[in-house]
């Protein structure tokens, strides 16, 4: 039988939310860490059981938790991040160098082959490894060495790497993204990366098609064709045919191109789903219509989803990593909103359900397909 | 007399640790000392009041003996007597703020 674990990460802690396969009753379980922010939550695709936690406080800093439970028990883990070497600066808001400062992981993202192997992308922007469970994290420095990383700078929500994306054909590839500096690939395990920004136009930097400096809010990939990313940028919604190389834009009817989440469906890797946000000014649906927005022909032409979701009165945001799919018969495909509630639709998006409605503001939705 | 230590709520559910935490400081009773001694017996604690590596206070804490602030003293101030005979204990705040 078949089961689903939604993991959400709030403002004021994290919650679990199980259902079985047939995905229409669901239990809550939670808040663990309550009154802690959970920036994210991510189990190992290799022991599901073993889930890590992202914990933080402008008061108290940073924890990284660690269940091998399936979230009924947690053990708090190292919560050492230290960059390597000379930490140098970065660019500030004003264009003044900064210096490199940790402040928070952003998200966490497992070994796709070792359960004790997770990445973390960490604010001010760099990209932190274990291999031991947790007990220790080592910076990979080629990332912030890449010759850019003096220019970064900041978006409205820091200096953040928020994005982690590891090649399930090529183990020493992988993608990663950075508000706002841009999209980067690793081809060689981390030892280096490239920028990879060509065809990103922004209009509110200098140069609109520079090599850095682009505010990518997610990036998104099937698994089954992993040459092949969906990017929703600040504005834009982006597609790549080679790796992250060439990028054009595939916004076509959307009612607004802003947004923050876009992901894949799990058995049709030319079906995307975003949720359109009005601007960058005003951080909710347009006309107050909560729509989740599905191409089945990967980009451009674009259908919106509203069965079950709120179509008037509505002004909550979602976040760029709270949505997620499951990968069960037909796709399940999750959001949480910065109103407390979590949607869920068992049938890629056709309907939808508030799974849990009254949460604190949702910072990340992720899910473990549990199959036995 | 052990010197007793209150913790801002969210650090004594992290840590487990009680309302109050009692702790015998070898040496002289400093903020340093204090703090050192917390940590090694509540490793979890590190990072959380005072950052890995500078070890200076986070921003949000603030530290009060005696209805002193003693946040801005140098770490090797001694405390007084009062907490050092655990007639009173050593606090530490987290900022008030909503949200």
């Amino acid at each position: 039988m078949s089961s689903v674990r939604v993991l959400v990460g709030t403002r004021k802690g994290a919650f679990v939310i199980s259902a079985d396969g047939s995905r229409k009753n669901w239990d809550i379980a939670g808040p663990f860490f309550g009154g802690w922010e959970l920036y994210h939550l991510k189990g190992s695709p290799v022991d599901p059981n073993r889930i890590y936690a992202s914990q933080s406080s402008g008061w108290f800093g940073q924890q990284i938790q660690r269940s091998d439970d399936a979230g009924k028990t947690w053990t708090a883990m190292d919560n050492k991040f230290v960059y390597d070497g000379v930490a140098g600066t970065h660019q500030w808001y004003d264009g003044t160098p900064h210096p490199w400062e940790f402040k928070r992981v952003w998200h966490i993202e497992p070994s796709l082959t070792d359960p004790d192997v997770v990445y973390a992308g960490v604010e001010d922007a760099a990209i932190f490894r274990t291999t031991d469970g947790g007990k220790s994290w080592n910076e990979l420095p080629g990332l912030r060495n890449h010759g850019s990383g003096s220019r970064w700078q900041p978006g409205a929500g820091g200096l953040c790497l928020h994005t982690i994306i590891q090649d399930p054909a090529d183990a020493k590839r992988m993608f990663i993204a950075i508000s706002a500096a841009g999209a980067f690939r690793t081809d060689d395990g981390a030892e280096s990366w490239k920028a990879i920004n060509q065809g990103l136009r922004s209009e509110y930097i200098p140069d609109p098609k520079a090599e850095i400096g682009h505010c990518v809010h997610h990036v998104a990939q099937h698994q089954g064709r992993p040459n092949v990313l969906f990017m929703q940028k600040h504005w834009d919604v982006m597609r790549s045919d080679d790796a992250g190389d060439n990028w054009h834009e595939v916004s076509g009817n959307l009612p607004t191109d802003f947004g923050f989440v876009i992901d894949v469906h799990a058995h049709e890797p030319e079906t995307v789903y975003v949720v359109p946000i009005k601007s960058d000014s005003e951080h909710y649906p347009p006309e107050g219509k909560l729509r989740v927005y599905r191409s089945r022909s990967g980009g451009n032409e674009w259908e919106a989803l509203t069965k079950g979701l709120p179509q008037k009165d509505c002004y909550v945001n979602v976040l760029r990593d709270a949505m997620a799919v499951d990968s069960l018969d037909s796709c399940g495909v999750y959001f949480g909103t910065t109103g407390g509630q979590v949607y869920a639709s068992p049938d890629g998006g056709d309907t939808w359900n508030a799974i849990a409605r009254d949460l604190p503001a949702v910072l990340s939705v992720e899910v473990q397909t549990i199959t036995s | 007399m052990a010197i007793r230590v209150v913790l801002p709520a969210h650090l004594r559910t992290l840590s487990g640790a009680g309302s109050e935490v009692p702790l015998d400081v070898d040496g002289p009773a400093t903020i340093r000392a204090v703090l050192d001694t917390l940590e090694d017996r509540y490793p979890v604690l590190r990072g959380t009041i005072r950052d890995h590596g500078t070890l200076k206070r986070r921003p949000f804490l603030r530290f009060f003996a005696c209805e002193e602030d003693y946040s801005l003293e140098p770490p090797d101030t001694e405390l007084p007597e009062r907490v050092r005979t655990g007639a009173e204990p050593f606090y530490i705040v987290g900022a008030i703020a909503g949200g």
